[in-house]
């Protein structure tokens, strides 16, 4: 299967790749995936007082398309608004990458990952 | 060294060269391009004798007669047509087949046609090794089996099966036994008569002949009686219809003939080439070999990197033309049933790489892949979050994993 250029991109130079304090009540996170199914997300989020998300960071287990996927999520992610990032979609993702068909799900696990992230900090600071 | 590295040779080989010249040998108006069904005149008989050249090149490898070679188009042929033929031959004996998890598709799916026009078919688990015990096909043989189908050596694993002791059970309860040589023709001594073996599948392409021809050899004494899949002009002794493609064939026996010629200055050749990939890789931690230590082929090694997701693993090593049991590779989405079945978890499967060495391999190759191997496989590692679970000492089987 060829891969798309930005695909290849993520991979090789994947973005905000690392771990956030996962018990600071700023820090969201979003594990997703299972080792069975062949790829495993984990995804965080550090927000400020006004909710805008202001750093992000990622480790996948998975193809090139989830590494791409959540790379890329990092990215877009960082400066927005939780409203806002919850509001990505696994098409906008999946699109952005042109990710064929029997990789869809990568993006699909992606935007589990950002709702699961901001369901998180939520939580956390009892929004 | 030429880049990418071929580390794919039991999906398919280069043909050798000679193999080739001697294939353009049969095709051109220069050459002998006659028909070899063509009695009466002089294309024919050379195109004939070839064609005899070549069936007794193969039968040489396997210790058959020439006469139980009977042309296909190739190993996939060759299963559907010794398990259809001799189960339908057969089938007012018995409606019964036994065959392994673990075969190659040309055999299960072919079960499969088989169970769905009312014959019954046990599908047997392979020990731990990906091995098929003996005693195993054993306790499996009922009163109304007529076939049994295991294979010589696992295409994904290279575990080599005990044939001749499966085969001295098939013989004892008198039922027939068809062994899917595809992955050991050349590779490991074949004798179908030590073996007990009464039909064996083989392909040229995985033996540096070309590819769509193979062969299945069927016994003559005691005679091993198939019903014919192709019908048409009775070529084969009338097993396998259809004009004899000269040149495939020639090239063909031509690959056989090298292949018993090198057997065992190869298969030492690659036993060294393969511990030494082993052994350059087996240092880093979590690091399994799948299948059989002792009981392989050489050529076929096949490695579980432990928190690395096997495609991705394979977008790192572009250099590298390996294959792998992830799941990613293929449209299915399901890890490899072969390494399910040896009871390996799924995570396991979707991180194993399949290294398959062959007669162009060289040490430097094997360095370069070991190089590779090593610097990516940190690489995503750093990437995997279930790496840095491993590290920080979380048994990933009590994680409650949000599957999708």
């Amino acid at each position: 299967m060829a891969y798309s250029e930005k695909v290849l991109d993520h991979y090789e130079n994947p973005r905000n790749v690392g771990q956030l304090d996962e018990n600071s009540k700023n820090v969201g996170t979003g594990m997703v995936g299972a080792p069975a199914c062949g790829d495993v997300m984990r995804l965080q989020i550090r927000v400020n007082d006004q909710g805008i998300i202001e750093d992000a960071k990622f480790k996948t287990y998975g193809c090139g398309s989830a590494i791409a996927s959540s790379s890329l999520l990092t990215e877009w992610v960082k400066g927005r608004h939780l409203d806002d990032a919850e509001q990505i979609k696994n098409t906008e993702i999946a699109e952005e990458l042109a990710l064929p068909p029997v990789k869809i799900h990568c993006s699909v696990l992606a935007e589990d990952a950002i709702k699961t992230a901001v369901r998180d900090v939520r939580a956390k600071q009892g929004l | 060294m030429n880049l990418p590295i071929y580390l794919d040779y039991a999906s398919t080989t280069p043909v050798d060269p000679v193999v080739a010249e001697k294939m353009m040998e049969f095709m051109t108006p220069a050459g002998h391009f006659g028909n070899p069904a063509s009695r009466s005149h002089m294309f024919g008989w050379q195109a004939e004798a070839a064609v005899e050249d070549a069936r007794q090149d193969v039968a040489t490898l396997i210790g058959a007669d020439p006469r139980e070679i009977v042309w296909t188009s190739g190993a996939t042929e060759a299963n559907n047509l010794a398990i259809k033929g001799c189960a339908h031959f057969n089938q007012r004996k018995g409606k019964h087949i036994i065959t392994s998890r673990i075969e190659h598709k040309a055999v299960l799916d072919t079960c499969r046609q088989l169970e769905r026009e009312g014959f019954e078919v046990t599908y047997l688990d392979p020990d731990s090794n990906g091995l098929i015990q003996p005693e195993m096909v054993a306790d499996a043989i009922r009163e109304d089996t007529t076939v049994v189908s295991i294979m010589h050596v696992n295409n994904e694993l290279g575990t080599l099966n005990d044939i001749a002791a499966i085969g001295k059970i098939c013989r004892e309860n008198k039922v027939f036994f068809h062994v899917d040589a595809a992955q050991s023709a050349g590779k490991t001594a074949i004798d179908v008569e030590a073996m007990f073996v009464d039909m064996m599948s083989f392909s040229a392409h995985k033996i540096y002949g070309p590819k769509g021809i193979g062969a299945l050899f069927v016994r003559r004494k005691p005679r091993v009686r198939i019903e014919a899949q192709m019908h048409g002009g009775g070529h084969e002794r009338g097993m396998r219809s259809g004009t004899l493609p000269t040149h495939q064939i020639v090239g063909m026996g031509q690959a056989f003939k090298i292949g018993f010629e090198t057997l065992a200055t190869e298969d030492a050749r690659i036993e060294a080439l393969r511990t030494r990939l082993w052994e350059g890789v087996t240092d880093m931690e979590e690091v399994h070999l799948n299948g059989s230590e002792d009981q392989h082929v050489p050529g076929i090694v096949n490695i579980s990197f432990a928190f690395v997701e096997g495609e991705s693993l394979m977008m790192s090593l572009r250099d590298l033309a390996v294959s792998s049991g992830s799941a990613c590779t293929s449209a299915s989405l399901e890890p490899s049933y072969v390494l399910r079945a040896l009871g390996l978890n799924d995570e396991m499967a979707h991180s194993s790489i399949r290294f398959s060495i062959g007669r162009y391999t060289t040490e430097a190759d094997i360095d370069a892949a070991i190089a590779q191997v090593r610097v990516a496989v940190e690489k995503l590692r750093l990437l995997s979050p279930l790496w840095d679970m491993f590290k920080a000492g979380i048994d990933l089987s009590t994680v409650q994993w949000s599957a999708h």
